[in-house]
């Protein structure tokens, strides 16, 4: 019996642990996925650089509410970062659209990648044929010998 | 009378900066030693007036001083006295006035610990500071004067952005501008080396443990500022490319490409030129930041100043570094000599690869900073470079990276056999292969971008094990502490790449509606909500939760995330709670109450978060034992010998 009594708080408590889930915030979780996909790759307009999805400022807010019910429209992603684009602009964007203003935006890594390993190639080379073939002097290895010297 | 004592010594330290900047560099080209013998006096002093004037504002803030502008603009008589020490720093003029101090103290350091260098090179090295520290002093004392008087002086402070009263705040910025400044010696060494026409492995070998040294304050410095942004702005990301974030990340990356350069240039004396415009580089980053971040240019949490001015100062300032520097770099490294021959495989190629991939990577994050300035100043529009195209153009130029890091130690220098890296690294590909294949699967689902991650990774440690080991085994004795110091950097950074695969693959994230009783599960881990209560801060009331948080049904421990109103600022602030762990963070923050006693909570599940910050602690660490290696502190009249014989070489 008293062991049965003793099992009583426990069993009550791991009741009080189940039964209140808390409720997601969101009325629809996945709407609330995609806008916070989609809104991760959007700027807060008022706020100094930070997404629209971490933003707590009431504009951001504002427009969550509106890509939320573009989401519940139908709209694609695409779509509803159009929307944005044509009332906001392209500064809306985190995600830079490829056109010809940002074609050096998007292509410059790639080319300075390329030019590095061509410079990186050309100079081995070059410098395979300047180079002497011993590459200290006498005199630098008589250096070389008293730096380590110092070191022991 | 205190400010006016501050503001008097500021203006003489600029006058012996000014002294401490043409003398020596005078006297060690005419060969003059009495000239050259006042870099040392002359360097104590402006270090000396630069940190009478720190003390003298520091006391003004200690004091509530509010008749100085200053002052009364980021301090309070409410603001807890720590806070209100470390706020010398929380704005645009104190925080040039901290970079300066941190100048004189690294030219001061500089001064105290090269007894071994001979002189003329000690008096050019400290010369250039001086120069350097002149452009600043003057930038400080034309624009940015901290002393300036308010009259009639304020009843009363506006006190400090409440982001910024934090512990963060105390320790964040002093460390990332001892490595920024840090990168001034670097510089310094360079311009003296390429003044003397001295370029050579002893040169290389003297400013590697002060590059090295920086480097370690600059790695510290923004892993510092990433834990604050990742526990302080509430929204659990670690790392967001601000443009701000980038202007220290930029000098980082080329940093980590000199001190890598550099090896090469004391080892083998090759790629001198390179290390030397890499120096040049880092420096000119490191003031290209401050020029962002001061001038107001970008639109961030950091940029407090909005006075072109100061933007135009700084930019003149970045041209006349960079103007002369260059030129004096193409008047002499014709002069130069390459150095040793090596084959097409050798280490001297995989450190260079190495150097191409960081400065591009560096390049890359340049672009997409200044991209949309640039735009927006040809008239082309208003556009916005975030995260997503950082990480589209930056991890792929990493990838190659990491890669190399496991193979770069093995192979030899000169010349290296394709046939002994793969007999000697095989065991680790197989290990690599066999992680980015069950790892990800044992952590959750797999994901291609977390198998490759972690792939490297655990190529990165089989590597360093595989070499750790065969090098006991070769009999050659213990190795040198630079060799532990790469081996210890490099698992740093294995470490850092599992974090951010981790957490940015497995991640959980909840945001739930909570009333006290109520409970929400992320990885595992419950939250049970027990209520919110109303705390008086010292300077803030405070919105006070209470959370159980327990793992299969046993309780670890009370956690109680904040909602604080500053009395001086209408903007409330999340203080998350963290319960931080070896495998996982699990972070709670509290929204805004609804209705009743419920709240709006979020709640993550962070694994290995932690690595990301361990990992950088590592490098850190490993810099510390590379440069703490006594070959390093030579003794005076061998050193002195050496660089006469080195000058007739030249």
């Amino acid at each position: 019996m008293k062991r049965l009594l003793a099992l009583v708080p426990a069993a009550l408590l791991s009741f009080g642990l189940l039964a209140n889930e808390a409720a997601p915030l969101a009325e629809d979780p996945v709407v609330e996925q995609r806008l916070v996909h989609i809104a991760g790759e959007l700027r807060c307009l008022v706020c100094q650089n930070e997404s629209l999805a971490g933003s707590q400022a009431d504009l951001a807010k504002d427009l969550r509410r509106e890509v939320r019910g573009l989401i519940k429209e139908g709209k694609s992603d695409e779509e509803v970062k159009d929307f944005l684009v044509s009332r906001y602009g392209d500064f809306v964007l985190y995600r830079p659209q490829v056109k010809p203003e940002t074609y050096l935006l998007w292509g410059g890594p790639f080319i300075l990648l390329v030019a590095g390993i061509i410079a990186l190639v050309s100079y081995l080379r070059r410098r395979n044929r300047l180079a002497p073939d011993t590459p200290l002097t006498e005199e630098e290895k008589k250096r070389a010998a008293d730096l380590l010297k110092a070191d022991s | 009378m205190t400010p006016e004592l501050g503001h008097f010594a500021l203006i003489l330290s600029l006058w012996v900066a000014l002294a401490q900047g043409v003398l020596p560099l005078v006297g060690a080209q005419r060969n003059q030693p009495q000239w050259i013998a006042i870099a040392r006096p002359a360097t104590t002093a402006s270090f000396l007036l630069v940190a009478i004037a720190f003390a003298c504002l520091t006391w003004s803030f200690y004091i509530n001083d509010f008749s100085i502008a200053y002052v009364a603009a980021h301090s309070n008589t409410q603001l807890p006295t720590m806070y209100r020490i470390s706020a010398v720093w929380g704005g645009h003029e104190g925080s040039l006035l901290l970079w300066v101090l941190m100048l004189a103290g690294w030219a001061q350091a500089v001064a105290l610990f090269s007894r071994q260098l001979p002189d003329a090179m000690v008096a050019r090295v400290l010369g250039v500071l001086g120069l350097v520290m002149f452009g600043l002093l003057a930038f400080v004392l034309l624009t940015s004067n901290p002393f300036e008087r308010l009259l009639p002086a304020a009843e009363e402070g506006r006190s400090l952005n409440p982001l910024l009263q934090d512990p963060g705040l105390v320790y964040h910025p002093p460390m990332l501008y001892m490595g920024y400044v840090g990168m001034s010696v670097a510089f310094a060494f360079a311009i003296a080396a390429l003044l003397a026409g001295q370029l050579d492995a002893a040169w290389a070998r003297w400013s590697r443990p002060w590059t090295t040294v920086a480097w370690i304050f600059l790695t510290l410095g923004i892993a510092l500022g990433s834990w604050w942004a990742y526990y302080e702005l509430g929204w659990g990301g670690w790392w967001f490319w601000d443009p701000v974030e980038n202007a220290s990340f930029m000098p980082w990356l080329v940093a980590t490409a000199l001190i890598h350069s550099l090896a090469v240039t004391e080892k083998r004396g090759s790629f001198k030129n390179w290390t030397v415009l890499l120096a040049i580089a880092a420096f000119s980053l490191s003031l290209l930041g401050t020029f962002l971040v001061r001038s107001g240019v970008l639109t961030s949490v950091h940029a407090f100043a909005t006075d072109p001015r100061r933007g135009i100062f700084i930019l003149i300032l970045l041209a006349i570094v960079v103007g002369s520097s260059l030129l004096l770099f193409a008047l002499r490294a014709p002069k130069v000599s390459l150095g040793g021959r090596f084959s097409l495989l050798s280490r001297e190629t995989l450190l260079l690869v190495n150097n191409v991939l960081l400065v591009v990577a560096c390049g890359a994050v340049l672009l997409g900073t200044l991209y949309p300035l640039i735009i927006d100043a040809l008239g082309l529009g208003k556009l916005s470079v975030g995260p997503p195209y950082f990480n589209a153009v930056f991890v792929p130029i990493m990838l190659p990276l990491l890669v190399l890091v496991a193979a770069g130690p093995i192979a030899r220098w000169k010349q290296a056999e394709l046939g002994d890296i793969v007999r000697r690294l095989w065991p680790a590909a197989v290990v690599a292969l066999l992680a980015g294949i069950a790892l990800p699967m044992l952590a959750g689902e797999w994901h291609g971008y977390v198998a490759l991650a972690l792939a490297l990774a655990a190529w990165i440690i089989a590597a360093i094990v595989l070499q750790t080991i065969q090098r006991l085994k070769a009999g050659t004795g213990n190795p040198p502490p630079s060799w532990w110091g790469m081996q210890i950097a490099h698992f740093g950074l294995a470490a850092f790449v599992i974090g951010v695969a981790m957490v940015g693959s497995y991640e959980e994230e909840r945001d739930v509606r909570m009333s006290p009783g109520e409970t929400v599960t992320v990885g595992g881990h419950t939250f049970k909500f027990l209520g919110v209560e109303d705390v008086r801060g010292p300077n803030y009331t405070a919105a006070r939760g209470s959370f159980e948080l327990s793992k299969d049904g046993k309780m670890l421990r009370i956690l109680h995330p904040e909602k604080r109103n500053y009395d001086s600022s209408a903007m409330p602030m999340t203080e998350a709670a963290i319960d931080a762990g070896l495998t996982r963070d699990v972070y709670v923050s509290l929204g805004e109450p609804l209705e009743g006693a419920a709240w709006a909570v979020r709640v993550y599940f962070k694994p290995f978060v932690d690595w990301i910050w361990g990992g950088c602690l590592l490098m850190s660490l490993g810099g510390l034992v590379a440069a703490a290696d006594r070959r390093y502190r030579l003794k005076a009249r061998t050193a002195t010998k050496t660089v006469a014989t080195g000058a007739m070489a030249a």
